[in-house]
């Protein structure tokens, strides 16, 4: 039996330099939340929120000013391989065939030939690409190329998936698969996600749990429990009722920017008389 | 088909020069070359050294300084694409260095490695050094930052990251830097050959013979040599490019 690992995000305050406004501005203040162990966790937020800075620092790939990411006990400051990533666009390696690409992780950890060989095909199974195993990346679509970044990942055995808007270039009908396959993905695996969207549809019918960022500074502004049961029918009552909470919260949150950018034209009118 | 306006060029040259246009003292005819081409290959310049002789000597300079090229430039190239800081104190040597022409170089060549192949390959070497340099540098810059995260993430050390990730997605710039420093060195090859040949055999040298004889057929002789092999080079490594990056 292995221990559960909760993740934990602990006050986390990153601020960045700002050329128009001078000085440093907060991107994200005082974030804090835990996602349990093979828990589903949405996080949306008004467009340039700092979602992705969000999901940067928690993958160890950006530093934040104060604050800090657990998994476990085990405080992250650089990546790590059980912290994995799927990034907007698919990270393959286009000089690798499909499934040389999903052996790299097992490769640099110096698995043997015929082992990783093996993972790779069980992982490529997993996300029904078995056939496709040697092909160049710029052979197949734009959904199987987000399906091998996930075997990609899978491969190294990650306790958590960060994916930071990962069907966003998808089509509609894709990215509607796409999702099915990853809670199928995800049911068999068990492990915890933490997936960044701009997409209210898309969280509500994946997530257990919607974080709702505000507008920057991000904070959150928001945590909705989604306690239905899958496979969830996108066009429910339930469904909508939530969907139609957090597009409420979204409006809210771009009324509130408005009006500060309102202010600020204000201001600067004044400055210039 | 592609060397059909070649060979037209080729025969209105000859006509010319047969109709007595072109002086046959100053350029000679494309028949006279072939005459000369041919004294070249059985009783050599000077006589005695074939032309075989000299294409391998120089083959052997022009290889042997673009290899040593291609392992210095490489690791170093990569370097600099990878960390800023090693790329921000090294740019500077490398721009002031890189304007040299290899000719200015010889006497220091001949100073430090004496009269003989070593110096030739050198000049070769300056010549050769910067493109495949430049080029790895540029080829790293243009790896999608998000693939060497994600490796990163996957597992990858810097030895892993370096020969598995860098070197492989600069290498289509790579292999442009090779193909122009190959072109270079061919260029210096007769600056190289001011060095002082040895053993007597080199194109270079051989043009320069030709010269002090004035046998201005062998010398273009020489010449159409130097540009045939070149051009065979790049056709290699452009058949070989195909084949190294099929994932294109």
């Amino acid at each position: 039996m292995e221990i559960a690992l909760e993740l934990n995000v602990i006050k986390l305050h990153k601020t960045f330099s700002s050329p128009t406004e001078g000085g440093r501005i907060d991107a994200i203040r005082e974030v804090s939340f835990t996602v349990p162990e093979g828990r589903f966790v949405c996080v949306i937020g008004p467009s340039g929120c700092g979602k992705t800075t969000l999901l940067r620092m928690i993958a160890g790939l950006e530093s934040p000013d104060r604050g800090k990411v657990l998994l476990g006990d085990k405080e992250i400051t650089s990546p790590v391989r059980e912290i994995g990533y799927i990034f907007q666009e698919p990270a393959l390696l286009p000089w690798r065939t499909v499934i040389r690409n999903v052996e790299f992780g097992l490769e640099v950890a110096g698995v043997p030939h015929e082992q990783r060989r093996q993972k790779a095909l069980t992982a490529l199974e997993l996300v029904e690409l078995r056939d496709f195993r040697d092909f160049y990346p710029k052979e197949i679509s734009g959904g199987m190329k987000q399906k091998v970044a996930l075997a990609m990942a899978l491969v190294v055995e990650p306790k958590v998936l960060l994916m930071d808007e990962p069907f966003v270039s998808l089509d509609c009908q894709t990215r509607n698969y796409m999702q099915v396959a990853l809670l199928h993905l995800w049911e068999k695996t068990g492990k915890t996600v933490i997936f960044v969207t701009h997409n209210v549809e898309e969280a509500v019918f994946l997530g257990d749990e919607i974080i709702c960022f505000t507008s920057r500074p991000a904070e959150i502004g928001k945590v909705l429990k989604v306690d239905i049961p899958r496979p969830r029918d996108r066009t429910s009552t339930e469904l909508n009722a939530i969907r139609k909470e957090i597009l409420l919260f979204l409006a809210g949150e771009r009324e509130k920017t408005r009006s500060i950018n309102g202010m600020f034209t204000h201001v600067r009118d004044l400055s210039e008389i | 088909m592609r060397y059909l306006p070649v060979l037209c060029v080729v025969v209105i040259w000859q006509v010319l020069s047969f109709s007595g246009i072109i002086p046959g003292n100053r350029l000679p005819s494309p028949v006279n070359i072939i005459l000369g081409f041919t004294e070249l290959l059985t009783q050599g310049l000077p006589p005695g050294y074939t032309l075989a002789g000299h294409c391998i000597a120089s083959l052997k300079r022009v290889l042997s300084g673009v290899a040593i090229a291609i392992v210095t430039a490489l690791p170093l190239g990569i370097a600099m694409g990878y960390w800023t800081r090693a790329r921000n104190y090294l740019t500077p040597f490398v721009e002031m260095i890189r304007p040299i022409p290899p000719l200015a170089w010889v006497p220091l060549a001949i100073l430090w490695f004496g009269i003989g192949d070593r110096s030739s390959s050198f000049i070769i070497f300056l010549g050769a050094f910067f493109p495949i340099l430049l080029n790895t540098i540029g080829g790293v810059l243009s790896i999608n930052r998000r693939l060497i995260e994600s490796s990163i993430i996957l597992g990858a050390k810097k030895k892993a990251l370096f020969a598995k990730v860098l070197l492989p997605g600069a290498m289509p710039s790579i292999i442009t830097g090779v193909r122009i420093a190959l072109g270079i060195g061919w260029m210096t090859l007769v600056a190289a050959e001011f060095t002082g040949v040895k053993s007597g055999y080199g194109l270079g040298y051989m043009i320069m013979t030709a010269r002090d004889i004035q046998r201005p057929d062998q010398i273009i002789a020489g010449m159409a040599v130097i540009g045939m092999i070149g051009y065979a080079m790049d056709f290699g490594i452009r058949k070989m490019e195909h084949k190294i990056l099929r994932w294109r």
